[in-house]
């Protein structure tokens, strides 16, 4: 007999160590199938034509032309939309190709199946459509009252937060109007995918997505069929950040695959990537801080409005985050918040990284300092009086349950080792080798910044995920439908299994329709959902087991942290041993704990649960060329409890990065509802020498309640006081009030 | 000898026919969707992102950049020929064990463009690492640790012989 201590020694990957990943391998040869990389015997290619105008209405589509092009398979239009002609994320109001009026400049208006992308390409030139071009409607504030360019009008959601006594007064009182531009997920494997028809009128989708059922339900509704006819199946996913919430191309590939009865494959190029998916919404910021002299920050007032271009995506729900967390993570008496969420002609915005919390926190951020600044006191110890802590009620009047170490994230983060003196070497300037000026007009900054994070998905909305666990003679498969986007999911499966199973040989069946749904790879929330659903399933195996064991011997035996131990403590015996020669079926649903509706107050237990992250950033700045260089961010966040070490430091790195990009370098520049830089060399994402050395002073690990193994998500957070933090330290070196995001050069030099 | 009609391209080693359509192509379409080589990524086709990269007469380019018909006669080496099948080089094994590979779509780009850069420079500094691939876009990692994989790259070459 095998006794307890000899199994605990045996070296496991289970929850806690940097396992490796299980796609590692194929993606370091290439051989890892992105689903740019489908391909098929007899497959046509498909491309979409898109509305040049932002603002116009379709008089006519001429499509003969591109007809009689030779190899040229299908022409389609808003005519050969079988279902309904509308999706949507959160609620249908977007046409699946325009039929009538033009809301955006990159609305897809017809489709086009052909033997090669090249004769695509020439069939979408020969389709010729005529327009009635009308004036756009691109200023967020005025589309408020101006004349609706939707149905369902222009204001998607008007938001009001009425905490505390609104008369309350401070001794200073700082106002402020900030920007924040609209930047661009810009994941590095454009929208792809291939859908394959079958005899029976049915269609299988292979589609990089972050959410597969939500797709199926919208496409179902487009296309008029049963669900059981358009089965989806996850293909590589080259990176999402929100951006692949919504769906794209995924009706179109369908249409056009059951149209020709051929395999449809569509890749967009980077140009239509940046038409074809939702951006981050630009928002205009308006905040009045009350505070005491001793530094208590009483009151906040603020207004926001969130551009959310021509349909309706996720806009409400961004919104709310905005307004829901529009004080950060600080203690308030008192908050009178008002919010909307608007349509114009501009594109439409959705799903980002950082969720509305992105764009508040850079206005929040920015206020502490000025009220920092006015009553003397450091930065750091301001943020520390107000610090929220366990126990304490955010501006929604919810008290917060779980594990709030605001505190401790700033202090282990403001007692971290600075950075030495710049290296001297030119690359190591502003500007790198095309710099132009010497080492003693460089200006030095610091800055600080703090940033909450709600975790999952809110307001009430049913959050579930499905996971089963099969073991078949001792073998034993995870199936669940959570994309893995990039972030590693596929690891934490094969560790919780591992961790409950003492088995490292664990098969992941891939991610499809043909089990229930985990919701969406975004909100931080797979690792606490999905992961929650995964380590169920394999609890519910284990309960089984010993059950099955209990009618064969007899014998009751516990579960004793992967041992299942006799009741009379004689036998012992390993999980994974015991599970060899039974076979299990067990798929459960997780839920998180109900989350509620706002009232019209703003008021309610809308979230589950929140995570809190402080950045540091130090920057040198060339102020005759307004060039910035960062020379390092630090951070320190809460985690709750970290699965695997290694894949935490790659999510806070990224998403620190991402928050880089949106402070200095990244925007989608608009001029009349048209992307002037829908490209990469015109939109500028972070490369390895704009991006610094990441320090990361402490990650905080106090273990969530409710989460599985204690642990929050930590996607978003790093993305969010990033962006703060980096502009307080050039606004540090240069004495600039910088109140819009990117900070431009022209910003800096011409002040 | 291949009569006169006949367009080659020698790729990973091996010498190829290739149909004459296909010389109007970008290489890197001729690679992916003629001869199934999908480890070279097609993110831009712009030449911004480097996730294209391959070696075309052992001088690093974006395959999106050439055109087929350029190319014939010449070396090509994609990510495909970097190990033995089952196996992994030095620069492959870091990326595997630091963390340098997430969503994994620019990967294979930046180990054409690494190794190309290791051949010429053993023991690079930080800032030269970072200097070297800052041709090629990465949106998951923040490159923290793809700078850890070319590091602790640099440093198995000097214990080991051969290539990365």
């Amino acid at each position: 007999m095998t006794t307890i201590e000899s199994y605990e020694s045996k070296t496991r990957s289970g929850v806690g160590v940097s396992a490796q990943r299980p796609d590692a391998v194929p993606k370091a040869t290439g051989e890892f199938p992105f689903s740019s990389d489908l391909s098929s015997h007899n497959m046509l290619w498909g491309q979409t034509l898109r509305s040049p105008h932002p603002s116009a209405r379709i008089k006519n589509i001429d499509i003969s032309e591109a007809l009689s092009i030779s190899g040229v398979h299908a022409i389609l239009t808003a005519n050969d939309v079988p279902g309904k002609n509308l999706f949507g994320l959160e609620h249908p109001d977007q046409p699946v190709l325009a039929d009538d009026l033009i809301r955006y400049a990159g609305e897809p208006i017809a489709l086009v199946a052909a033997e090669h992308p090249e004769i695509a390409a020439n069939a979408i030139n020969a389709i010729h459509v005529t327009f009635e071009e009308l004036s756009p409607l691109i200023d967020a504030e005025s589309a408020i009252t101006a004349d609706p360019i939707h149905p369902e009008g222009n204001v998607i959601r008007h938001l009001k937060i009425d905490y505390g006594d609104p008369s309350t007064t401070g001794d200073l009182v700082i106002e402020g109007t900030y920007e924040v531009g609209m930047q661009d997920q810009a994941f590095m494997g454009t929208e792809s995918g291939m859908a394959v028809p079958s005899p029976d009128g049915s269609v299988d989708l292979y589609i990089s997505t972050q959410w597969l059922h939500s797709d199926q339900n919208q496409i179902i509704e487009a296309l008029d069929l049963p669900e059981d006819m358009v089965r989806l199946t996850l293909a590589g996913v080259g990176g999402a950040f929100g951006g692949r919430e919504d769906v794209s191309m995924h009706v179109h590939l369908c249409m056009l695959a059951l149209h020709t009865g051929r395999p449809v494959k569509m890749v967009y190029d980077r140009n239509e990537s940046f038409l074809g998916h939702v951006h981050r919404h630009p928002a205009k910021i308006w905040y009045r801080h009350h505070a005491t002299k001793d530094g208590h920050i009483v009151k906040v007032e603020g207004k926001i409005i969130l551009d959310g271009g021509a349909y309706a995506s996720t806009t409400s729900a961004v919104l709310a985050n905005a307004c829901c967390f529009s004080t950060g993570p600080y203690r308030v008496s008192s908050a009178q918040i008002e919010g909307w969420g608007v349509r114009t002609n501009n594109p439409p915005c959705g799903a980002m990284r950082g969720f509305g919390n992105v764009q508040t926190c850079f206005a929040i951020e920015a206020q502490m300092d000025k009220v920092a600044s006015a009553l003397g006191i450091d930065p750091v110890d301001l943020r520390l009086i107000n610090a929220l802590e366990q126990g304490d009620t955010i501006i929604t009047g919810q008290k917060i349950t779980g594990v709030a170490p605001v505190k401790e994230v700033i202090s282990s983060l403001a007692g971290h080792p600075m950075p030495g003196p710049p290296e001297n070497n030119l690359l190591a300037r502003p500007g790198g080798t095309g710099r132009t000026t010497d080492q003693k007009h460089i200006k030095r900054g610091v800055g600080f910044a703090v940033s909450i994070k709600n975790l999952m998905f809110a307001e009430g909305f049913d959050d579930s995920s499905e996971a089963l666990c099969q073991v078949d003679d001792g073998n034993v498969a995870i199936h669940t439908a959570c994309v893995e986007v990039g972030q590693g999911f596929i690891t934490l499966v094969h560790q919780i299994a591992e961790e409950v199973l003492g088995t490292s040989d664990i098969t992941v069946i891939p991610a499809d329709t043909s089990i229930g749904s985990a919701g969406s790879t975004s909100a931080s929330r797979q690792t606490w959902m999905s992961g929650g659903a995964v380590l169920k399933a394999c609890e519910a195996v284990v309960e089984k087991l010993i059950e099955q064991i209990f009618e064969d011997e007899g014998v009751k035996y516990e579960n004793l942290d992967g041992n299942l131990v006799s009741e009379d403590g004689t036998k012992a015996i390993p999980i994974a041993e015991a599970l060899k020669g039974r076979s299990f079926h067990e798929k459960v649903v997780h839920r998180h704990a109900p989350t509620f509706p706002l009232n019209n107050k703003g008021q309610g237990d809308a979230h589950v649960s929140f995570a809190f992250a402080a950045h540091r950033a130090v920057v040198d700045v060339d102020q005759e060329l307004g060039l910035v260089r960062v020379i390092e961010i630090a951070t320190s966040q809460d985690v709750g409890r970290i699965l695997n070490p290694l894949q935490a430091v790659g999510q806070i790195e990224g998403g620190i990065t991402q928050g880089l990009g949106l402070a200095v370098l990244e925007e989608l520049v608009m001029k009349n509802g048209v992307i002037q830089n829908a490209n990469f060399t015109d939109y500028l994402l972070p490369t390895a020498l704009d991006t610094p050395p990441i320090e990361i002073a402490a990650l905080i690990e106090e273990p969530e309640p409710g989460a599985p193994f204690g642990a929050k998500g930590i996607g978003e957070p790093p993305t969010i006081s990033s962006t703060p933090a980096v502009v307080a330290a050039i606004r540090d070196a240069t004495g600039v009030d910088l109140r819009r995001v990117p900070v431009r050069p022209e910003d800096i030099a011409l002040e | 000898m291949p009569n006169e009609k006949q367009s080659l391209l020698s790729v990973n080693g091996e010498t190829l026919t290739i149909d004459d359509a296909w010389l109007g192509e970008s290489l890197l379409y001729t690679l992916r969707e003629r001869l199934g080589l999908y480890g070279s990524k097609n993110a831009c086709e712009q030449g911004e992102c480097g996730s294209c990269s391959i070696m075309l007469d052992e001088t690093l380019v974006c395959a999106c950049l050439v055109l087929t018909g350029s190319a014939a006669d010449k070396d090509i080496k994609t990510i495909e020929s970097l190990a033995p099948e089952g196996s992994l080089s030095t620069i492959q094994q870091a990326f595997v064990d630091t963390g340098a590979i997430q969503c994994g779509f620019c990967t294979p780009g930046l180990l054409i463009t690494i190794k190309d850069f290791l051949d010429e420079n053993t023991n690079p500094t930080d800032l030269e690492i970072r200097e070297a691939i800052s041709g090629n876009l990465c949106r998951c990692t923040g490159y923290g640790r793809i700078v850890e994989a070319v590091r602790i790259a640099s440093k198995t070459h000097d214990e080991t012989e051969g290539g990365y």
